[in-house]
């Protein structure tokens, strides 16, 4: 049984259908669900893709946190079910609580959409599962407000709790030690700034991000966090 | 009754200001000298029927702390002010 793929459609997301297109590339079956609804039926993970939910008005995230499928969202990431949040979806995922800090304005103020250098820095998570701790990968980045920032002893929890799982080479937006992607204690709820469904074939330059998306997939057929 | 709301979202003390660093660095070439600490922020306004204004405030504050500001980087400030009639 392939792996079932939710892809969350908030008005102005614009990522959704590059997550479905790599996500089927690998074997699994993305599945739109609108952010109107109240359920995500019987998937096996859930991925929040980039874009501009609900414009980014107010905040980026603000008002996506409060779309209906959000509740059945943070249920499933509280039972332990694989939850993604790609560049938008970070940004929802810290708004709503099921991740920590919060995604600032870049560092220089510059709309950043550039390959990134990034190290996996934690394999502890439904994202990371299947990639190795110092491993380098190419994978681009697209946003405003991606630079990570978070208090002291936020970051120091991070740290302990091995939940840093990706971090820039050559921090380019200003986060706070490096961040690009974090996870929650348990593992199953990641997210972060570069877009792994946009380095998943030669075409486009980088098939870095598959062996981070086939993680989730992974994750997601043995119904475990990490 | 009802309430005149003004809500003011600035970054936390200590939290980098990118855009209020930049305006700030512009200042100079436009012949403002002698300015500094310029923070960036946004501000909103709306009314609230309320019975009393204990009553207004409370409901004002727990707009800006849910949705007007993110606590984790930004603090709010609120205005109030009993509107006539």
């Amino acid at each position: 049984m392939a792996a079932r793929i939710g892809v969350v459609v908030f008005p102005g997301t614009n990522c959704e259908h590059d997550v479905v297109q790599a996500v089927e590339r690998l074997g699994g079956r993305g599945e739109l669900l609108w952010h109107g609804d109240t359920g995500i039926g019987s998937v096996d993970a859930v991925v929040l893709p980039g874009g501009f939910a609900h414009g980014d008005y107010l905040r980026p995230g603000a008002l996506a946190r409060f779309s209906p499928i959000m509740d059945a969202v943070t249920r499933f990431a509280r039972a332990g079910g694989p939850v993604i949040g790609i560049c938008n979806g970070f940004q929802v995922l810290t708004e709503a609580g099921l991740l920590p800090g919060a995604l600032q304005k870049n560092g220089r103020l510059r709309f950043l959409c550039q390959p990134t250098r990034l190290e996996v820095t934690s394999t502890a998570s439904v994202l990371t599962g299947l990639a190795e701790v110092g491993q380098e990968l190419v994978i681009p980045i697209n946003h405003f407000s991606g630079s990570f920032t978070c208090d002291e002893q936020t970051l120091h929890q991070l740290r302990d709790g091995d939940r840093i799982v990706l971090r820039y080479l050559d921090n380019p937006n200003g986060s706070v030690d490096d961040i690009a992607g974090i996870a929650n204690e348990a593992g199953n709820v990641v997210g972060l700034m570069p877009h792994p469904e946009r380095a998943s074939h030669a075409l486009l330059g980088s098939e870095d991000g598959l062996v981070l998306l086939r993680s989730l997939l992974s994750a997601a057929a043995t119904g475990v966090a990490a | 009754m009802r309430f005149q709301a003004r809500v003011e979202v600035q970054l936390r003390p200590g939290i980098a200001d990118p855009e209020g660093a930049t305006i700030e660095r512009a200042l100079p070439a436009l012949g403002f000298e002698g300015v500094d600490h310029m923070r960036a922020g946004r501000s909103f306004s709306f009314e609230v029927d309320a019975p009393d204004e204990a009553a207004a405030r409370t409901r004002a504050t727990e707009l800006a702390d849910r949705l007007l500001a993110n606590p984790v980087i930004e603090e709010s400030t609120l205005e109030l002010e009993a509107l006539g009639g």
